[in-house]
């Protein structure tokens, strides 16, 4: 089965976990602009991340056969920075049309000031204006009352539902965003979000449709193949492999492809530039042809003394 | 005598013929519109909407195309191109300005390109106006590890053998084979070929040998219009090596050398010696043999 993790910091992560990622069939990932852990000060930092995202984590996911798209954004945390806020919006609009950008994101609440409000409903008029979908972070503190709130806004917006992905939910959040008409995006991220088995029941409880699963793995404790690992639990518990691609890959596509910037032959069969420059294609894809990603490398043990 | 095409003209000439009609007459249009339209603003839109419109196929280019492109601009080769890399760097050297605001205006495109940016804009160096004021962001741009922006700069383009000074042209050497780029593909290596570079490169082949890596044939072109004493050493280690491809680069290396010891070492391999006498062995063979050997 092949997989798409449509919320992964990469920026963050390690070669390990994409070889992981790669051996377990995740052909694509999308990595969500966001904050690098403590606050960004400058302008120029940000735009120098943005930078990072969209040219040289593209190349390093590609060494490994996996192809790389980002959202890009001012995230809720660092709209609390007006000046640094006002700075990145000015040229946001530059960043957003470049390659491999699909959506707008992830913008949304984290502690609801009337700032992030600001700075989310411009970006909302932003993605309408650029014609983007939207990818939504919901909060981690009065996640239930905030995400309501979020599609609230939206709709005063007038950003039509099928363009925008709520990410994060919950048990408590489900119903609410299917019912609006917008897709509901679960991390499987331990301790504080998602759980494999929780998500298990949810797919078997609401089906797969307009159902997405993530990782949003980070710098903190993450899973980078929490998607793989889910829907091999959801298969091994019986839920049917229709709803199990829908969330693990067909929906990722079919929400975020709405940017025309993301296209399932990028990876089944990618532009000769493509494979000449950036793109060094998973071997599963690859029938009669040698494979580049061999075995699933060994895992990592401190008993492995050869460097070489 | 007819006069050759400029590079734009033979641009605009492939896409024009290639694209089919809606992207051509987006093309047109944009083209149109930069040219009273001198803003950056107007030119990062136009640049960020290519992939959009024109798409990636690669630039069909016959042999014929090939030929004229070298007259054009000696040395340039396009072969490699696609699409959205012609129709960026077309717009890009027909939007010349004075040359201080062309060279800015590169630098400030440069460093917020996303990867396909990245390649096309390092690819038009051989056809820019004000090639020499460019040379900083090109030098920065060689510093990347990303493969295929080096080879945007590095491969079969002019530009690195006209424009950079000693310094950056054995920088470049030496990383592209530091990140497992190719050589054969560098315009210039014969011309450029230095004695700092010969000496840098035989430290780089000790420095492999003693960590248990292979040396890269392609090394010893660089080293051996300037071998002599201790890197006539090396080559005869090269020369004595397993590797088919080695022993093919050291007899090609020992026959640039002016060195008596390097003639008799030549004389010892006598099938490479006839070989290059005969001009079937050269660095355009070898570079045959390496990739029908690692594919």
């Amino acid at each position: 089965m092949m997989f798409i993790d449509p919320h992964a910091h990469m920026i963050s992560r390690t070669t390990d976990d994409y070889e992981a990622m790669a051996a377990a069939g995740v052909v694509a990932v999308i990595e969500p602009a966001f904050w690098v852990g403590q606050p960004r000060t400058h302008v120029g930092t940000y735009l120098d991340y943005l930078a990072a995202i969209i040219g040289f984590e593209r190349f390093r996911a590609g060494q490994f056969g996996i192809r790389h798209y980002c959202t890009i954004g001012l995230n809720s945390k660092e709209a609390n920075n007006e000046a640094l806020a006002e700075g990145v919006m000015e040229i946001l609009p530059q960043f957003a049309l470049k390659e491999g950008v699909v959506a707008i994101g992830e913008i949304g609440y984290d502690e609801q000031t009337d700032l992030e409000d600001r700075y989310f409903r411009r970006q909302l008029d932003l993605a309408k204006e650029l014609e983007l979908p939207v990818m939504i972070h919901t909060p981690h503190r009065d996640k239930k009352r905030g995400t309501s709130r979020s599609m609230d806004v939206c709709e005063e917006h007038r950003v039509d539902p099928s363009r925008i992905v709520v990410d994060h939910n919950n048990e408590e959040t489900v119903r609410e965003v299917l019912d609006r008409g917008y897709w509901a995006a679960f991390s499987i991220y331990p301790s504080t979000k998602m759980g494999s088995a929780r998500m298990v029941e949810i797919l078997r409880q609401y089906g797969g449709e307009r159902i997405i699963i993530d990782s949003a793995c980070d710098w903190g404790i993450s899973e980078p193949l929490a998607v793989a690992k889910t829907a091999r639990l959801a298969l091994d518990r019986g839920v049917p492999a229709d709803a199990v691609r829908l969330a693990t890959y067909r929906n990722a596509l079919a929400a975020y492809g709405q940017s025309g910037q993301m296209n399932e032959a990028d990876w089944l069969d990618p532009p000769p530039i493509d494979q000449r420059t950036v793109y060094e294609g998973n071997s599963i894809l690859r029938g009669g042809r040698d494979p580049k990603v061999e075995d699933a490398k060994v895992r990592r043990t401190r008993d492995e003394l050869i460097i070489e | 005598m007819t006069r050759s095409p400029a590079p734009t003209e033979l641009l605009r000439q492939w896409l024009d013929r290639q694209l089919p009609p809606p992207a051509a007459a987006w093309l047109r249009e944009q083209s149109g519109k930069l040219a009273v339209d001198r803003s950056e603003r107007t030119l990062q839109i136009s640049l960020g909407m290519v992939v959009r419109k024109i798409g990636r196929d690669d630039l069909a280019l016959t042999p014929a195309d090939l030929e004229v492109a070298a007259t054009a601009r000696p040395d340039w080769d396009p072969s490699r191109w696609s699409v959205d890399v012609a129709t960026r760097v077309l717009m890009l050297a027909c939007s010349a300005e004075e040359r201080d605001v062309f060279a800015e205006r590169f630098t400030r495109l440069c460093r917020y390109a996303d990867l396909g940016e990245s390649i096309a804009l390092y690819s038009g160096l051989p056809v820019y106006p004000h090639p020499e004021a460019l040379v900083d962001q090109a030098s920065e741009g060689i510093r990347t590890n990303m493969r295929a922006v080096f080879e945007a700069i590095a491969h079969r383009s002019p530009y690195p053998r006209d424009h950079f000074d000693v310094q950056r042209w054995n920088q470049m050497v030496l990383k592209a084979l530091f990140i497992g780029s190719t050589l054969h593909p560098v315009v210039g290596l014969d011309a450029r070929a230095n004695p700092e570079l010969a000496r840098i490169l035989s430290d780089y082949a000790h420095e492999r040998w003693a960590a248990g890596r292979p040396v890269s044939p392609e090394l010893w072109r660089c080293l051996g219009p300037f071998a002599q004493g201790g890197m006539l050493d090396d080559l005869e280690r090269a020369a004595a090596s397993h590797e088919a491809t080695e022993r093919m680069a050291a007899a090609l290396a020992l026959s640039a050398s002016p060195d008596q010891r390097a003639r008799r070492m030549l004389a010892g391999m006598p099938d490479m010696s006839d070989a290059i006498a005969g001009g079937r062995l050269n660095w355009d063979a070898l570079a045959d043999a390496m990739q029908a050997a690692h594919g």
